[in-house]
């Protein structure tokens, strides 16, 4: 990206006026073995939004959103440079403890994946090893709040003792955000979250963020240009590991001022 | 013109939509050009038949309408795409209102069928054809997205308005010499009146034309004082 586009970028920013500073990347740049995936991304992420990473397969956003709780750790040839924030400390300094991170800054995936264990259970395991729970009474308490916030309480009320696996996809994909709130993370990143799941239980899901978006800093990733539209404030463009525009939503899908962004957006890519 | 969609059939849907502004566009341009002629020519069979010919213009307002909605429902039209099918729209409903003034202007032939002598008169053909000029350039643009020929056509307005004022003048002093000359005077500054507001529309285009092609408004047009032109 050249030093005007970024510019550019920077001015537009500074203009969108929005929630408190969450996390911030400076010039990150994410290797696998010889590859280079992501290339110079800078980028801020603001309490109370969702912003939208969308793109071509292959452009990075997935890649540059498992930077941001460290999941790409497990993958042994993956090297990241630059700097990550949360809250302004260093994710990736020496004294993060990664765990505590990914309770921090949680996670929903593609596919649904709930644990073969009880619906109490799914959204219990996080609290339980993170001790947030005083006992037995305070952890109802954690499961049905995070339940309800997941907008499936009344869906399983009557039945959390019945297998996750057993609940439909749409369910399982709503099992997993309680699981990922249980743990009272400030962001969670959601990763092509309905990918796999009907119009009907996509647009559950799409309510879900918008209501869960005052308490937390939600970044997702979706092919979905539409679904980005609907419910994102923010969408940041990536493509061939580079971050081409990030702006305003409404701006990104009317206007957009870069003719890469508009052409993938217009459906005018490749 | 940016490269195709990868989805062949919204370029051809948007093409379609091109078509019909482009022959609704053609056909008020006609209108207008033939109903100065047959004013002139004191020719009544071909006012009334712009008259009649109308009745299409309205039909591809609405075609045009369906085609938009059609398309909005099911591609989804993103940006300048998005931009270019709202202006189509737009500018659907602005070409009805100039087939409308073509009209008014037929219908006045033959009231005016037996005036003779006013100067006026050899002036309208050819503000006639700068405010077609101007219509049929503008819609040209918009088929070819193209920002800078709307603004040079927003430029001739003021080459109309300079007429229309003119024109008025004339026909003031007309007046105030012979009364007689007042219905013939009247209805050629209505004409004249109708010429203008058709040269505005175009211009009115013009601006969504330009925000369709770049996602910004043209800047103001800078309007001269004119005392006469009025009720603007």
């Amino acid at each position: 990206m050249n030093t005007q586009t970024m510019n550019d970028i920077a001015a537009h920013q500074s203009a969108i006026v929005d929630g408190p500073l969450k996390m911030s990347a400076r010039n990150v740049n994410v290797y696998y073995g010889a590859k280079q995936a992501i290339r110079d991304v800078s980028i801020d992420v603001t309490m109370a939004n969702v912003t939208a990473f969308i793109g071509p397969s292959g452009c990075g956003k997935s890649t540059f959103l498992r930077t941001l709780n460290r999941m790409n750790d497990t993958v042994a040839s993956a090297r990241v440079e630059g700097e990550i924030t949360l809250d302004g400390e260093d994710i990736y300094g020496s004294s993060m403890d990664v765990v505590q991170l990914r309770a921090r800054v949680g996670m929903v995936f593609q596919k649904p994946n709930p644990f073969p264990k009880s619906i109490y259970e799914n959204v219990a395991y996080g609290p339980r090893i993170h001790g947030l729970a005083a006992g037995k009474a305070d952890m109802d308490q954690i499961v049905e709040q995070s339940l309800k916030r997941a907008g499936l309480w009344e869906e399983v009320k009557d039945r959390l003792v019945e297998s996750g696996t057993a609940l439909s996809g749409g369910q399982q994909q709503r099992l997993c955000i309680a699981r990922a709130i249980a743990v009272d993370p400030e962001v969670i990143l959601m990763d092509e979250p309905c990918s796999a799941l009907d119009p009907i239980a996509t647009a559950k899901i799409e309510e879900l963020i918008h209501e869960l978006r005052g308490r937390y800093a939600i970044v997702i990733v979706t092919h979905n240009m539409q679904q980005a539209a609907r419910v994102s404030q923010r969408t940041a463009f990536f493509h061939l590991g580079h971050l081409v525009e990030y702006g305003d939503t409404s701006d990104i899908f009317t206007n957009p001022r870069e003719t890469r962004t508009k052409d993938y957006i217009t459906g005018r890519y490749g | 013109m940016a490269t195709g969609h990868t989805v062949k059939a919204f370029d051809e849907d948007l093409g379609q939509l091109r078509a019909l502004v482009s022959e609704m566009g053609g056909r008020a341009e006609a209108a207008i050009t033939g109903a100065i002629e047959a004013l002139v020519n004191r020719d009544l069979e071909s006012a009334a038949k712009i008259v009649t010919g109308d009745v299409k213009i309205d039909q591809l307002e609405t075609e045009i309408e369906k085609q938009v909605v059609r398309l909005i429902a099911l591609r989804a039209p993103m940006a300048d795409d998005l931009r270019e099918v709202l202006a189509a729209l737009k500018i659907a409903g602005v070409v009805e209102r100039m087939g409308d003034y073509a009209k008014n202007i037929a219908k006045r032939v033959t009231t005016l069928q037996d005036t003779r002598g006013l100067e006026a008169m050899s002036v309208l053909p050819t503000m006639g054809s700068i405010v077609t000029e101007m219509v049929r350039n503008v819609l040209d643009a918009f088929v070819t997205r193209d920002a800078g020929a709307a603004v040079a056509v927003a430029a001739r307005d003021r080459a109309v308005d300079d007429f229309y004022n003119s024109i008025f003048r004339t026909l003031l002093t007309y007046m105030m010499e012979n009364p007689h000359n007042i219905t013939a005077s009247t209805h050629l500054l209505f004409i004249a009146k109708n010429l203008e507001r058709i040269g505005d529309h175009a211009t009115n285009v013009a601006e969504m034309v330009y925000f369709a092609a770049t996602g910004n408004q043209m800047e103001e047009r800078t309007r001269g004082e004119d005392p006469l032109a009025g009720d603007e």
